[in-house]
């Protein structure tokens, strides 16, 4: 069986994937994906755990995660078609009008 | 409490109540129906309101009778009940009060049948027909408030009605608040009354003083307890003085004794049937009952008696020797009550209850009876010299009445104006001579009796009183004898006197009742009999002694009455004054000692003087001084106005500007600085922000692990 360490090792790297992702791309559907991997490296956790420690919950957590991610994508793409029909982009520094 | 409840004597005390009840209902009646009904109506509710009063104390006399003199207390309502306070409106039926309650209601109803004929012309002459129902409301209200006074089983419900008697003398004196007392508008007789109120206010005070004394030394006001406590020996010697000598101001108020007898005789402003039942038969009396309902405390103080009784002799002879120089005829009867009532007031401070009683009950006869025989003589005179329409309704009076042809006002007081009035009026005179031999004390007239006693009495506790009180009585008969002298003898000195008419049946009538009165009312306390003293022995108690009968002393008296009156005839009767100017002939053989007792011995003045105007000085001074320029001036425009400008402006300027302001600028300005500066991060980058939520993460993680 694979140790649990490997399981912990492979989600800190990609969440690391993840938040550098989020950090250093301009393209808001790249940065929408790499959110999605930073949530799955979690899930991977809380899978990897669950059998580890044999408990059941960890499990379940993970279905209510990926149904909060599919109602966050549907809102999340929203988000981004709106934002290109008004800006034509989905650039995100062209998207700045909050600025104080 | 029917009247037929009346037949056995617990039902007749039941009915006691109804001695108020009845003037009330009286003058509730005129109040209402009056105005609409007509004289007749009115002044015959007015004397059945007051007739009906007393026969219920004919009925309270006769259960009294058959109850042996034991008293009876009627509980009406409670009135206060405060801790130990209790206070009820009780009636006291005992042989002092019901010897007032006959008095007050019997002479009470002679005048008010006398005053149906008498206000009949007084409000046509004084041109205001419409107060005639005004004048028999007071009086039932008198009548009510005095039944108060004489039944009242405590001090609180005694002081009620002494106020209420207090009030309607007010309202009686300055009855035509109008004019003055010569009959010309003014305020002269607002001014009377107003003298009158402040007076007795004076006494008020002394009387309430002693209210609240004996409240505060025996915790009780109801007479019995009152007694009882200090007859136990617990009140100290001081308080009783101290009660005796506030009760004592509050006497010299009500019954007119020196220092504040100056109000009685203007208090004669008022309407002649007032003078006889408020300022001579009754209400002035309440004094002397006061003193008598009292005389536990005033027989157990020491030193007490010497002081009330030198005050009634003082006054008794002061106000006899005022009366002698008057010429208004209702001035010498004023006077004249003044010094009979000091005669009272001696009689009870030496402890002669039962002789000054007596006296007071005499004098209600006589008294009153002279009062209203005089006001028939006004009457008679103010008609001759001015006929007003004599049918029944009267009301077409000619213009120019109260004044004579030349312009100037007619007295109808005036003595001098009068003269030979004996053929002219004569029920009235044979009536009025009546009253002056009861007053001159000659024998077998009431007076004779009474004063007597008190002289008898007054040999037995004080050689000095006696000696003081027969110069009064002599000047008394002097007095009386010039009076009468000068109004029924000699010649018509005027037109009025000249056509005089006799007044009118309603008038006459309580006369001559009157006159059988003062002839026969001596013989109810016949020397050595003593029925009257027995009777008010019931109340009094051991405080009661039988006046041994002293020939000398009244043989004395009657050679000295009798001398006076002979005298006077030699001054005034033997070469009566022609003309109404000419000098007295008293003025011309001792123009001193005349002017003094003409001028009332300057009292008025020197109260005046050294009274009435240093206090209206100090009033002046405070309201200037203290009142208007201190307080108003300076106070309110210095301290408050100005302290309040300073608040103001300083509240405005360093406290709401710098302060207040200065917060809230402040705060904005803080909140303004702190938004500009944190504006900096607001970049609008998605990307800054995600770097910023990581920093923060990495670094609350960051804590978390290393701290």
């Amino acid at each position: 069986m694979v140790p649990v360490e490997y399981y912990v090792g492979l989600s800190a790297i990609l969440f690391t994937i993840g938040t550098l992702g989020v950090l250093t791309r301009r393209n808001a559907i790249i940065i929408f994906m790499s959110i999605e991997l930073m949530l799955n490296s979690a899930n991977l956790l809380f899978v990897a755990f669950a059998r580890t420690f044999e408990a059941l919950s960890g499990q379940i957590f993970v279905f209510f995660v990926m149904t909060v991610a599919a109602a966050e994508v549907a809102v999340g793409l929203a988000l981004i078609v709106a934002v290109f029909r008004t800006k034509d982009t989905i650039n995100i520094d062209e998207v700045s009008s909050l600025r104080g | 409490m029917l009247l037929s409840e009346a037949t056995n004597p617990g039902g007749a005390f039941n009915l006691v109540p109804w001695i108020v009840f009845f003037p009330v209902i009286g003058l509730l009646v005129n109040l209402v129906a009056g105005k609409r009904m007509g004289e007749k109506f009115i002044g015959t509710v007015a004397s059945l309101a007051s007739g009906l009063a007393f026969a219920v104390s004919v009925a309270l006399f006769f259960a009294l009778q058959a109850n042996h003199g034991h008293k009876e207390i009627f509980h009406l309502l409670d009135w206060i009940n405060i801790g130990a306070l209790n206070i009820g409106w009780d009636f006291r039926i005992d042989t002092l009060s019901v010897t007032m309650m006959l008095v007050v209601s019997g002479i009470g109803t002679l005048i008010h049948i006398y005053a149906a004929g008498y206000m009949h012309y007084d409000v046509r002459y004084k041109e205001d027909p419409a107060s005639y129902v005004r004048f028999f409301i007071y009086l039932n209200l008198f009548i009510a408030m005095m039944m108060i006074l004489v039944s009242g089983d405590n001090y609180l419900m005694l002081f009620v009605g002494w106020e209420g008697v207090g009030l309607c003398s007010f309202l009686l004196i300055g009855f035509w608040f109008n004019r003055s007392p010569d009959g010309t508008f003014g305020t002269g007789n607002s001014y009377a009354a107003k003298k009158a109120f402040i007076a007795n206010r004076v006494g008020d005070f002394g009387f309430l003083m002693a209210i609240f004394t004996t409240f505060w030394v025996t915790h009780s006001l109801q007479f019995d307890e009152v007694f009882h406590h200090l007859d136990s020996g617990e009140v100290p010697a001081w308080a009783i003085w101290a009660i005796a000598m506030f009760m004592l101001l509050g006497v010299t108020g009500k019954s007119a004794q020196i220092p504040l007898y100056v109000w009685l005789p203007d208090a004669m402003a008022g309407p002649t049937p007032v003078s006889a039942l408020i300022h001579a038969a009754t209400m002035v009396t309440a004094g002397v009952y006061l003193i008598t309902r009292s005389a536990p405390i005033f027989s157990a103080g020491e030193g007490v008696h010497n002081v009330v009784a030198w005050v009634g002799a003082g006054t008794a002879l002061f106000a006899a020797t005022i009366a002698v120089g008057q010429y208004d005829i209702k001035k010498v009867l004023a006077y004249s009550t003044v010094s009979q009532l000091g005669f009272m007031v001696a009689a009870v401070g030496m402890g002669a209850y039962a002789a000054g009683m007596f006296h007071l009950v005499t004098h209600a006869f006589f008294k009153a009876l002279l009062f209203l025989g005089s006001g028939s003589v006004i009457l008679a005179v103010e008609r001759g010299h001015h006929p007003i329409g004599e049918d029944a309704h009267g009301d077409h009076h000619d213009e120019h009445h109260g004044h004579d042809d030349h312009g100037h006002a007619f007295d109808p007081q005036d003595m001098r104006n009068m003269g030979g009035l004996r053929k002219r009026i004569p029920w009235t005179f044979w009536t009025y001579i009546m009253g002056t031999l009861a007053l001159a004390g000659v024998p077998i007239w009431a007076g004779f009796f009474s004063k007597d006693e008190i002289l008898a009495d007054a040999l037995h506790f004080n050689i000095g009183i006696y000696i003081v009180l027969s110069i009064a009585a002599f000047f008394t008969a002097f007095y009386m004898g010039r009076q009468v002298w000068l109004v029924f003898f000699g010649e018509p000195r005027s037109h009025g006197a000249e056509a005089a008419k006799e007044s009118p049946r309603t008038v006459l009538i309580p006369l001559v009742i009157l006159a059988i009165l003062s002839t026969l009312g001596g013989f109810m306390n016949f020397p050595e009999v003593h029925q009257f003293g027995h009777w008010l022995e019931y109340t009094l108690g051991h405080f009661y002694h039988p006046t041994e009968f002293n020939a000398n002393v009244a043989l004395g008296s009657t050679a000295f009455g009798l001398a006076a009156l002979f005298i006077s005839w030699l001054v005034y009767g033997q070469n009566p004054r022609q003309t109404a100017k000419e000098k007295d002939p008293l003025e011309k053989a001792f123009p001193g000692i005349f002017a003094g007792m003409n001028a009332k011995w300057w009292i008025d003045e020197i109260y005046e003087d050294l009274i009435i105007r240093p206090y209206q000085k100090l009033a002046a001074w405070l309201a200037d001084v203290l009142d208007w320029r201190f307080w108003h001036d300076w106070f309110h425009e210095r301290v408050i106005r100005d302290g309040f400008f300073g608040l103001t402006r300083f509240l405005a300027h360093p406290v709401d500007l710098g302060v207040i302001d200065g917060i809230a600028n402040g705060l904005a300005r803080v909140t303004q600085g702190g938004a500009t500066a944190l504006s900096i991060f607001q970049t609008g980058f998605v990307r800054n922000y995600a770097l910023w939520v990581f920093v923060g993460v990495v670094s609350i993680l960051g804590y978390l692990i290393f701290r």
